[in-house]
């Protein structure tokens, strides 16, 4: 079981933001939702722990 | 007509008349460079400081008013050294490392940029472009005093351009009337909208951005706002969907809005409708004087090519790039660096021709790096589609919370100087415990030496640069000497040469080219292995 990782942890982070970005290209807005929407449970499977999940989801929430 | 298309703020170059103006066949030169902004005039300091004939021709007669660039980075104060007008510029220039972010109503983080310490130039400082033009501009004429061959001709403006196999043929209007020029080499520093770029017909492709940006330049009266760069994304005030204030000398703040696609460009330069949304951003009380606004729109293209024969592009003809993250006269400033040694040894006839489609294949990608850096901040500061819009502000919003979001905010990232992986000049990286940051086709960092810094040490010639190892004292290949450098840990106070230059290797030897990128390295000297790899740095191979 890991601790959530907030600090920096993608290593070329304008490379990624670029790409994801990109992914939404064309889409429309409904369109784009899901790809989140689906993007979002693939990379949860891929983390698996449940109390990492647990605590994205509650970091999430905050609001600035 | 020779009307001036914009107002000067020095005039540096008056117009004289030339006795090639009177002569009865055209003069033939061995360079003219068209065009006097930043990257001509660098360009052509680099040739004179070779003692390689050029001259200049600009259609104005000096420096024009207004600051387009503010931010110069380390690299190009550190070419500018090397052409001898670094020293002025960063006692003039404002040096700034805090960095605020705001998002709406708030301040989301501030940042530190914490530069690595043991270079001799700070990681960019702020400088009007006028001061920047100028200092280098003075510097041509300290060269042409010692009795370098160089020329600047004011009020000479290109209309038309034969180019030949060995040369090209310039027809120059001046204010007496036109004149007829040829040269063996014409370098195109003449600008984005470069004429001469149309003339030839080349193509200049990319991408445009549909939005507008107001720059107010303001001198701040009784306020001390601190030497900081604040970006704000859709800040409350409303005068603009995003907002950049950045301090210049002279006690002048730059406020950058970005106000749009459709508007009406008359009415926003209105001096009431620009105080007015000064007034919304910095509050009531606070006093400013106007001294430059303009309005921007920008695009991010670049030539397929940077040279057709005997005619080569450099700075913003060849490429231009939005002004998010400042790469437009630092990007340019790399390619007088890197051109002006090449065409050096082209014409002293030390190397072949074809070493000149390094440069074009240097520059293409540092230009490509260049302009996709642009391009992603652009599209950071001003989303081009709605969800493109809830990820920027999701990342702005985590980014007050979270550290992991802050690297993503980009508001325009610093200029860093390209390095040439894969370049053909590059011999096989041999140092296998070496840095990866000095690996072959690198810019060279700085490092401070016992007496003084590195970089001054590596000016203008090949070197050859051993540390704890022997090397002879000179080595000479097809023509080309290099000068030779040899240091010991004692020499490495700090220990940032090792870290820079050894890593987990015991001792190293770097051949460095003139623009001071790594050609080649190993760990020990090896005199038919750096014979190679010179020969292949100069084209040879
Ligand atoms: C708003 C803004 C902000 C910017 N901020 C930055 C920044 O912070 N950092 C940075 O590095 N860059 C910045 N830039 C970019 C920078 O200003 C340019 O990259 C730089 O000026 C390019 O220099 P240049 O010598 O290639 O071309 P120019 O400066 O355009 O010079 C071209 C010269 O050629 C002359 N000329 C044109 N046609 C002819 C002709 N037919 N005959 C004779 N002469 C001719 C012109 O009069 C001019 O003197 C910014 C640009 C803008 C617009």
């Amino acid at each position: 079981m890991a601790d959530l990782i907030l600090t920096p942890n993608i290593a070329s982070g304008d490379d990624f933001y670029e790409e994801l970005i990109s992914a939404h290209d064309g889409l429309s807005k409904e369109d784009s939702d899901a790809y989140n929407a689906r993007l979002l449970l693939i990379l949860a499977n891929h983390i698996g722990d449940r109390e990492a999940l647990s605590a994205a989801i509650k970091a999430a929430k905050r609001q600035s | 007509m020779l009307d001036d298309r914009y107002t000067l703020a020095y005039k540096l170059y008056p117009y004289a008349r030339h006795a090639d103006q009177d002569a009865d066949a055209p003069v033939r030169h061995p360079v003219v460079v068209l065009g006097g902004g930043p990257i001509g005039i660098a360009t052509a300091v680099d040739l004179a400081q070779q003692n390689i004939p050029v001259v200049v021709l600009d259609d104005h007669e000096g420096v024009g008013m207004g600051s387009r660039a503010i931010c110069f980075a380390k690299r190009t104060l550190e070419i500018s050294d090397r052409y001898g007008a670094a020293k002025p510029m960063v006692d003039k220039g404002v040096v700034w490392n805090i960095g605020k972010v705001f998002h709406k109503d708030g301040q989301v983080f501030d940042f530190n940029l914490l530069p690595e310490e043991g270079h001799e130039f700070p990681a960019f400082i702020n400088l009007q472009q006028p001061y920047f033009e100028s200092f280098l501009i003075e510097r041509a004429y300290e060269l042409q005093k010692q009795g370098a061959p160089i020329q600047i001709r004011g009020k000479n403006r290109v209309d038309a351009v034969t180019v030949h196999d060995d040369h090209a043929t310039l027809e120059v209007m001046t204010p007496e009337g036109p004149y007829t020029l040829e040269t063996d080499w014409l370098i195109g520093c003449d600008g984005a909208s470069s004429p001469l770029r149309t003339m030839l017909g080349h193509e200049f492709t990319g991408q445009v951005f549909k939005d507008s940006f107001l720059i107010a330049d303001i001198k701040m009266i009784n306020t001390n706002f601190p030497t900081e760069r604040w970006f704000w994304f859709e800040p409350s005030h409303g005068s603009g969907a995003s907002t950049l204030l950045h301090k210049q000398p002279d006690d002048v703040w730059r406020v950058d809005f970005q106000i749009g696609w459709d508007i009406d460009r008359k009415e926003e330069m209105k001096e009431e409708n620009i105080r007015r949304r000064l007034d919304a951003f910095l509050g009531d009380d606070v006093e400013y004087e106007m001294v430059w606004s303009s309005i921007y729109t920008f695009q991010c293209k670049h030539m397929d090519s940077f040279r057709h024969g005997r005619v080569i592009f450099a700075g913003d003809a060849a490429h231009q790039v939005s002004p998010f993250g400042a790469r437009g006269a630092n990007s340019g400033m790399q390619d007088a660096d890197n051109l002006g040694w090449k065409l050096g040894m082209v014409i002293n006839g030390q190397a072949p021709e074809s070493l000149l489609d390094s440069y074009n294949s240097e520059r293409l990608q540092g230009a490509a790096e260049n302009i996709l850096n642009s391009t992603r901040s652009t599209d950071f500061i001003t989303p081009k589609s709605e969800m493109s819009h809830v990820l920027r502000n999701a990342v702005l919003e985590l980014s007050g919370h979270y550290e992991f979001a802050r690297p993503l905010v980009n508001s325009g990232r610093l200029s860093v100087p390209c390095v040439y992986d894969g370049s053909p000049l590059n011999s096989a990286d041999a140092l296998i415990d070496g840095p990866a940051r000095t690996r072959p086709g690198a810019p060279c960092p700085d490092a401070p030496l016992a007496d003084g810094f590195l970089l001054s040490k590596l000016g203008g010639q090949f070197t050859l640069l051993a540390i704890n190892c022997e090397v002879p004292e000179a080595l000479t290949e097809s023509g080309v000497t290099t000068t030779v450098l040899s240091l010991k840990s004692a020499d490495d106070k700090t220990g940032a040469l090792a870290e820079r230059y050894l890593g987990d290797a015991a001792s190293a030897v770097y051949l460095i080219r003139p623009d001071q990128h790594v050609a080649a390295r190993r760990e020990h000297y090896d005199e038919n292995l750096f014979r190679t790899a010179l020969k292949r740095a100069i084209g040879k191979e």
